[in-house]
């Protein structure tokens, strides 16, 4: 319950306040968020198979997106930062697709 | 199926029973949905390139090269069709500008239309005898071999190439159309010559005069010819190709 007002808050202040993202973070947000996304598919996956311990999830959720954006970054040093990106983007999609595959298999027995 | 419903029951509980651990969880998920929605916003309103890679940069200018140079050579197929437009046009105008005119002076040979112009008026009045026919079309064809354009007996005829000439009871028939003295011949032309192929020794102002009759010209700068004739297509003759 929470959880969801949480989500409805978030949402709520970024529409309110409209920040404006620093020019330097600008390349790594959108990974960061694809990121946080696989990590909290992968936690509500976990708490339908009673799994579930909110300190992994705040760690593989730090984790998850430190690791995406570090990622990017060192591309970008590299010079390879667009097709490093796409791979991140394509890694963490193909998760959040299996972590939704379970989370349906569990509430849809299907 | 004991799982799924035990996974199903534990997300209802969750739903009904916070707990310390869900504050946490909301506490990412806000983070999550915020930066979500800023990256949303951002994503929407970006029209600069200010966040791109040096490497994205590069490509976008060389997407917009080559969309320069097939652009270029659009543009250049397209203004060289324009160009031989154009110049079609510019051909078929002159074209049709030459058959205009060609229809206008044939329109005016033919007697088809009215015309305005320099000319002569001749006058051949009968004061002691009669004027011949003969001696008429002496002055019509005077006029048409100085190069007269269009010529009208008494604004009644149009004198064109098939036009006859007899002799009528009281005057002359022309085209089947009884003129009667005075006759008067309005001749466009350079009305100059004109009035000299009435007067010279011998010419037909002479022949009528010998006749009883009396032949007046006058110069004038503009005479209107205001009859014409019908378009009669030919019946028999028909043009080679």
């Amino acid at each position: 319950m929470i959880a969801a007002l949480g989500l409805l808050v978030g949402v709520a202040l970024g529409l309110f306040f409209r920040p404006d993202v620093p020019l330097g973070v600008e390349p790594y947000l959108p990974i960061a968020v694809v990121a946080a996304l696989d990590a909290v598919f992968g936690g509500l996956r976990a708490y339908l198979d009673g799994i579930f311990d909110d300190k992994v999830f705040v760690v593989s959720f730090v984790s998850n997106v430190v690791i995406a954006a570090g990622i990017v970054y060192l591309g970008d040093r590299l010079g390879v930062g667009g097709q490093l990106s796409t791979g991140v983007i394509v890694v963490l999609g193909i998760r959040i697709f299996s972590n939704v595959a379970a989370i349906r298999r569990h509430l849809f027995h299907a | 199926m004991s799982e799924s419903e035990s996974g199903r029951s534990r997300l209802a509980r969750a739903l009904r029973r916070p707990s310390r651990s869900q504050a946490v969880v909301g506490v990412l998920l806000a983070l999550v949905g915020f930066a979500g929605v800023t990256q949303i916003r951002t994503n929407e309103e970006d029209s600069t390139y200010s966040g791109l890679r040096e490497q994205d940069l590069i490509d976008v200018l060389n997407g917009l090269a080559g969309t320069t140079q097939r652009t270029q050579a659009e543009i250049d197929r397209l203004s060289q069709e324009r160009q031989d437009l154009l110049s079609e046009t510019t051909q078929r105008e002159a074209a049709l500008e030459r058959t205009r005119r060609e229809v206008d002076s044939l329109n005016v040979l033919a007697g088809l239309v009215a015309v305005t112009g320099p000319g002569v008026r001749v006058t051949i009045a009968e004061t002691t005898g009669v004027v011949k026919v003969s001696s008429f079309l002496d002055v019509i064809q005077e006029l048409r071999s100085v190069g007269a354009e269009a010529i009208q007996v008494n604004g009644q005829v149009r004198l064109v190439a098939q036009t006859s000439f007899e002799q009528g009871t009281g005057g002359i028939v022309v085209d089947g159309t009884l003129v009667e003295p005075p006759y008067v011949v309005d001749a466009i032309g350079d009305a100059n010559v004109l009035a000299g192929a009435m007067v010279f020794s011998l010419g037909p102002a002479r022949t009528i005069r010998e006749e009883g009759g009396e032949l007046t010209v006058e110069e004038l700068a503009s005479i209107d010819i205001s009859t014409t004739r019908e378009r009669e297509g030919s019946e028999f003759a028909e043009p080679d190709p």
